[in-house]
């Protein structure tokens, strides 16, 4: 059973760290001060809550510490789909993938707070309310931008249809999933993906956005088994840059 | 226009900047003043302006903008042009105010009473004290 917990956590941490970092990348750079300051906490919270789950993954299974975790390791051993690791892009990217993927942690935790795992059920009850405002800022815009005028909408559209492929694979299935679904820990990958196509379709209609017609070889799984892009050895090099200094110095 | 080292960097490039501004649709997004409130039943308090183009978008900014730092339970964004203000130079209307002694509390004797209520009060908790004292 803890094997299969230890999984979960730790494809949810690196979800949230990689994402978390890539959004920091519009630090100082946001389309305009308001909205580059909203992006940016939302970024940080991301971290907070890699930084949450590497901590229980810590006090729960004796794994490493959080720092230890998340810096000193290569590509092959994240458990990130692929999804989170690509590049920023143009805002009209940025804001699609956190539309997509924070409606997908919401989904994700309220399934958790009824866990059968504590630790995770009171994270889940912990962060409810951050959710909520990142739902909340992404709704706003995605809808606002796929209304506008015939340059975002068509932005916005095309961002979609790049994101669409990568973003069914935060849903690639684990090995665990039963042993997750039976022991009441949370529910499976599968039925997290309709969740949360029910809740994303009317918000991106309501947006005149429309998701690509996909065949089942086009989604982009592996993320889960170590299997990245291009883009995810990178980042980490420069996320871990400080960190590969001086491992044991303290702050 | 030089270029940025860091290529997710565009800067604007003046010099070539088009003549007419040619601008778009809510391109210039309107001042809306913030008011935070820290405690169910509290006033609400001004605390500065975002910019947005809808009120909607003024409340998702200011929640990062003026509640990410202290306890906040509440906000309430208006858009600067709907609120109606003196001008500074009709501050002469107010300008006798300080000398209206009378219309402030502390013009009236009840002061007097309250101090002398106090002063008993004192009184009597001291003398309980040493009643107290007496018949351990």
């Amino acid at each position: 059973m803890s094997e299969a917990i230890k999984d979960l956590l730790y494809r949810m941490a690196e979800d949230e760290l990689i994402l978390g970092h890539r959004n920091s990348e519009w630090t100082g750079l946001g389309p305009i001060l308001e909205e580059d300051i909203a992006f940016s906490s939302i970024a940080q919270d991301q971290i907070g809550h890699a930084l949450a789950n590497y901590t229980i993954l810590n006090e729960q299974f004796g794994e490493p510490v959080p720092d230890v975790i998340a810096f000193s390791r290569d590509e092959k051993q994240f458990h990130c789909c692929q999804f989170v690791e690509l590049p920023i892009g143009d805002y009209a990217f940025s804001l699609i993938r956190h539309f997509l993927f924070d409606h997908a942690e919401t989904i994700r935790y309220e399934a958790l707070a009824l866990s059968s795992f504590a630790p995770l059920g009171s994270l889940a009850k912990k962060i409810k309310g951050e959710l909520k405002y990142h739902v909340l800022h992404g709704d706003l815009w995605v809808t606002k931008l796929g209304q506008g005028t015939e340059e975002s909408h068509a932005r916005m559209q095309t961002a979609l249809n790049e994101a669409f492929p990568y973003a069914l694979g935060m849903f690639e299935p684990s090995k665990y999933d039963e042993e997750l679904e039976r022991e009441k820990v949370t529910i499976g990958e599968t039925a997290l993906q309709t969740k949360w196509l029910e809740v994303v379709t009317p918000i991106l209609e309501k947006a005149n956005l429309v998701l690509p017609k996909l065949s089942i070889k086009d989604r982009k799984y592996g993320g889960r088994q170590g299997y990245h892009t291009e883009y995810l050895q990178p980042l980490i090099d420069e996320m871990t840059e400080v960190y590969r200094l001086d491992p044991a110095a303290t702050w | 226009m030089t270029d940025s080292l860091d290529p997710r960097i565009r800067r604007a490039d003046m010099e070539h900047a088009p003549s007419s501004s040619g601008l778009v649709q809510n391109e210039h997004w309107e001042p809306y003043a913030v008011f935070h409130q820290d405690k169910r039943g509290e006033q609400h308090v001004f605390v500065g302006i975002v910019h947005a183009p809808d009120p909607e978008m003024a409340l998702v900014f200011a929640k990062e903008q003026f509640g990410r730092r202290k306890k906040t339970v509440s906000l309430w964004v208006v858009k600067s042009t709907d609120i109606y203000s003196f001008q500074h130079e009709d501050e002469d209307m107010f300008s006798t105010v300080p000398e209206k002694t009378y219309r402030e509390a502390s013009g009236y004797p009840v002061r007097k009473r309250i101090n002398k209520y106090l002063d008993e009060l004192k009184q009597f908790e001291k003398q309980k004290y040493l009643d107290i004292e007496e018949n351990v």
